[in-house]
């Protein structure tokens, strides 16, 4: 019933994709009925694809074993947190998954643009119609990965949910990472459109730049909720790799933060359009290529890489999409001229400029890396790769570039800067960053390491020259309109949310860095062998193995311990390290043994810190468990055998076995009864470990400033959301959010920056002036154009009425 | 000079600085690179040669000895072509037999010797078509 509803669903879904890219496609020229038929048709797939969703999710969260998708993905013991996000830990949930969270996209970004870019939309339409028709049919026809392929009969229960991926990140890592690499699409789907249309001023970006960024903060997200994981869960110790897939997610998540950067150059200056037709195809391609890798078998990685059927489909939609774009982009060079040039190296946009090309620069190197064994494979003939010290080596001087950078660009006003003004605004933050840097060399080690030194100074220089901005900018509005400092800072920051949004996500990303370079340059890692009552020396902090734990549970069984962590005589940590070995499910064990062969897992014992983290993995030597083990699966054959010597219940044991074996309806009670005395012999076997006195290995960690990277990656977050969240809807005309009035606020916010850069002191009185007088002249010719009324419009800016002040 | 000029004389030290720290790039990936190989073929090379060693463990072949793990590691496709190999230092959560590891050392004497810590243990079966967890 629910493979059959869903596989129409989807089928009709497909359709609908197709049906929306014609439609478009025929209302491309003006006729508004056919747009209007296909954005309708794409609401309907948004449906139909929603149904599908909801149907998988029922049958997972109903143990609905005659979907192939639940079978092999979930169980019934399976806890049902994990059986909704189950659905994404296969092949075809996860593309089912990119197709619905497109549609979602899709929708909204034609919602938004309904009364705007009549030319673009259609085309728009078209590519985002196509890009969801490729998933669609992908699960439809690529063969093996259909999500409503049924098995006949239904089996009892399913083979469960992989133990490594049951773990709170799990429900939201994978969709965060999908939602940012989808919602590349819309960028990618309008430049297209303009291209078509040659409409490339800045119209296309104004409509989509929100779309860029939450997929920026997406992308942004899953990472950071992969690092996460990384380091507290999988005992890997580590919350980067340079894992090929990482690597994957990170690539367009670059090429995305160079895209926002450059668009605004483009929409306050009209310069850099071929460049950011380039950046979102790139951006757009590499999300595409990160959907690729995890589905090829290309590259080797801890993630899973399985050869798969669709890997060669998603490699020719990224062809055509390359060889596409790069016709479509030549075709237009001549539209894409630049309207104005750069004026001066000392601008906001110059300086743009070079953090884009650091950016571009960052990504091909990480990209070269990652598909270095490809590349030597072609040259040499042997797979070759690059490890983690080849990618720290070349992105660290790019990363120490990009912090300076961040502290810049928001210093500087466009257009140019006064060397009086410079020196204004240069002083403080260079004079903090001095300090900072002599005070480190004298009292830390930090000078150890110079690299992390140069990091640590550039944070300094750019959190003090951010600080500077927020001060400036709310004493500005202050003296404007009175109020204590706070309420100035919130207004100032909720007027202009996209620059003070920014400028949080900048601070964010300065902190984050700060914490990547201490706890990778001055990590202490020690593996130290204990047995209970031991204790070793780390870093300053004394580790005393107390005592050993074992729990069993009907899923796991888990050898741990106690350890106390004193410094300066205090207790400062008690901490639980453990590692679990989970029953092996769905066949049948044969012996007890076999419960010690099953996955494992490490429950790391973290005790964050702001100074710095205490992490502790635990490698159990369960030898002795083992041997065991091994002793009591000899009792049990020498049992069931009837062998001499053995307790009088084996008898009953083995006639109960032979009893199966003559009659197969006896069978299931028979093995159950056999593998609850299995279950509970080996809990007994593996509570003997707590009086076993077993060395344990553990590795123990101390990584300062590590906590920063989370709190910079959630300050980071929170800018962004900031900077997504739309402005106040009473400034807007009702239903109207038509192209002219974009543009209008558009001019409205450059005037505020204006204002913003002169209060701040970034702008001397005559370039403000000059600046001043152009753009106002700018916005009257737009006001003029909207309503025809000159005179009205001219009395209407030169008012500037108080609600578009700073 | 007029601005023309001085546009091509950036785009041109641009474009230099771009091709050279390419160039570096190119040649230290190649020197720093490790050769990936499977157990056949390190079966077959000289004691001292160096790689990074792809395949799959074998399943029952994992001992502990003392702090250093023993086992053996065959091709992806060919269960047959096997190399001992013995390692110390972290074991990836995932490790464990039947499951396809990378591991950088060198063969020393016929057994595969394992640089401490390099052990990656690829996650199961996300996204593969054959179920062998």
């Amino acid at each position: 019933m629910t493979a059959s509803v869903g596989s129409v669903a989807l089928a009709l879904a497909f359709l609908a994709a197709i049906a929306a890219a014609v439609m478009a496609l025929a209302g491309r020229n003006g006729e508004r009925r056919w747009v209007d038929r296909s954005r309708r048709t794409v609401y309907a797939m948004f449906g139909l694809l929603t149904l599908c969703v909801v149907l998988i999710e029922i049958a997972f969260a109903t143990d609905d074993f005659s979907l192939n998708i639940v079978q092999q993905h979930s169980s019934i013991e399976t806890p049902s947190f994990y059986k909704l996000a189950a659905m994404w830990s296969s092949q075809e949930g996860s593309l089912l998954l990119w197709a619905w969270v497109l549609s979602i996209a899709a929708s909204a970004a034609l919602y938004a643009t309904r009364n705007r870019l009549r030319e673009v939309v259609p085309y728009a339409t078209a590519v985002m119609a196509g890009v969801a028709a490729f998933f669609t049919g992908l699960m439809l026809f690529a063969g093996g990965v259909d999500p409503f392929t049924t098995l006949s009969p239904a089996p009892a229960d399913g083979v469960g949910l992989n133990p490594l991926l049951q773990h709170p990140s799990m429900m939201i890592h994978p969709p965060m990472l999908y939602s940012g690499y989808v919602a590349f699409t819309i960028p990618f789907a309008f430049a297209v459109g303009a291209l078509v249309a040659r409409r490339l001023d800045a119209a296309w970006i104004r409509a989509t730049r929100r779309f860029a960024l939450i997929a920026w903060a997406f992308l942004g997200l899953g990472l950071l909720l992969g690092a996460r994981w990384s380091y507290s869960e999988l005992g890997w110790g580590g919350y980067w790799a340079w894992d090929p897939v990482e690597n994957a997610a990170l690539m367009p998540w670059l090429m995305g933060t160079a895209f926002l950067h450059s668009i605004m150059v483009q929409e306050k200056r009209g310069i850099l359009k071929v460049w950011n037709a380039c950046l979102i195809v790139a951006a757009f391609s590499l999300a595409l290529l990160g959907t690729f890798l995890v589905r090829s078998g290309v590259l080797q990685s801890i993630h899973a890489f399985g050869d798969s059927t669709v890997g060669p489909y998603i490699l020719g939609l990224i062809a055509v999409v390359l060889i596409g774009s790069a016709a479509l982009i030549v075709s237009r060079l001549d539209d894409l001229r630049s309207e104005k040039r750069i004026d001066s190296l000392a601008s906001r946009e110059a300086v743009f400029l070079v953090n884009n090309l650091l950016l571009v620069a960052l990504c091909a190197t990480i990209f070269w890396g990652t598909f270095f064994p490809l590349i030597s494979e072609l040259f040499t003939g042997e797979k070759a790769s690059l490890a983690a010290p080849w990618f720290d080596r070349y992105t660290t001087p790019f990363a120490i570039a990009l912090v300076l950078f961040t502290g810049v660009g928001p210093l500087l006003a466009w257009r140019r800067i006064s060397w009086a003004a410079a020196k204004r605004v240069f002083l403080a933050p260079v004079a903090v960053a001095a300090a900072v840097g002599v005070a480190l060399a004298l009292l830390t080690d930090a000078a150890d390491s110079p690299w992390a030194l140069a990091l640590f100074v550039f944070a300094a220089f750019a959190l003090t020259g951010l600080a500077q901005e927020f001060w400036r900018g709310a004493s500005a509005r202050r003296s404007l309109s009175g109020g204590s400092m706070a309420q100035a800072l919130l207004a100032v920051t909720s007027r202009n949310r996209r620059r003070y949004g920014g400028y949080i996500v900048h601070a964010g990303v300065a902190v984050l860095l700060i914490g990547v370079a201490a706890s990778s340059s001055f990590q202490t890692k020690r593996d130290v062998t204990l047995r209970p009552g031991e204790s070793a020396v780390v870093d300053g902090r004394t580790v005393t193995y107390k005592r050993p734990t074992v729990s069993v549970s009907n899923e796991a069984i888990g050898f741990g311990a106690v350890l106390a962590v004193d410094q300066d005589g205090k207790r400062v940590a008690v901490l639980r390290p453990s590692r679990r070995f989970f029953r092996p499910t769905g066949a049948p064990t044969e012996t007890i043994g076999s419960f010690f062969d099953g996955e494992a897992t490490s429950e790391v014992g973290l005790k964050a810190g702001p100074g710095s983290d205490l992490w502790v993995a635990d490698q159990p030597d369960i030898a002795a468990v083992r041997r065991r083990a091994r002793a009591a699966d000899r009792g049990f054959r020498a049992c069931l055998e009837e062998a001499p010597g053995t307790p009088p219940q084996c008898r009953a044991l083995s006639r109960v076995m032979r009893a199966a074996g003559a009659d197969p309806r006896l069978r299931p009670a028979a093995l159950a009864q056999l593998e609850a005395l299995q279950a509970a012999a080996a809990e007994r076997v593996a509570t003997s470990y707590r009086a076993d006195g077993a060395p344990a290995t553990f590795r123990v960690i101390v990584n300062p400033l590590v906590t920063w990277i989370w709190i910079g990656g959630l300050i980071a977050l929170s800018g962004a959301l900031i900077a997504i969240w739309p402005a106040r809807p009473a400034r807007r005309a009702p239903g109207a959010a038509t192209e002219l009035e974009a543009l209008k606020e558009a001019k409205y916010r450059e005037i505020r920056d204006a204002e913003l850069d002169h209060a701040a002191g970034k702008l001397s009185d005559e370039d403000f002036a000059l600046l001043d007088a152009e753009l106002r002249r700018e916005a009257v010719e737009i006001l003029n154009s909207a309503n025809g009324n000159g005179t009205a419009a001219r009395t209407h800016t030169r008012q500037s009425d108080p609600e578009n002040r700073i | 000079m007029d601005p023309g000029r001085k546009r091509k004389i950036r785009l041109v030290v641009a474009l230099t600085a771009a091709v050279l720290l390419a160039a570096a790039l190119v040649y230290t990936s190649f020197s720093a690179s490790i050769e990936a190989k499977q157990p056949s073929q390190l079966l077959v090379s000289p004691s001292g040669t160096s790689a990074e060693l792809t395949g799959r463990v074998v399943r029952r072949s994992v001992r502990h000895d003392g702090a250093a793990l023993r086992f053996r590691v065959a091709d992806r496709n060919n269960a047959r072509a096997s190399i001992p190999v013995s390692y110390s230092g972290t074991v990836p959560d995932p490790f464990r037999g039947g499951r396809e590891i990378v591991l950088t050392g060198a063969v020393r004497n016929g057994v595969f010797v394992g640089e401490r810590d390099t052990l990656i243990t690829k996650c199961p079966s996300k996204f593969t078509a054959s179920n062998d967890g």
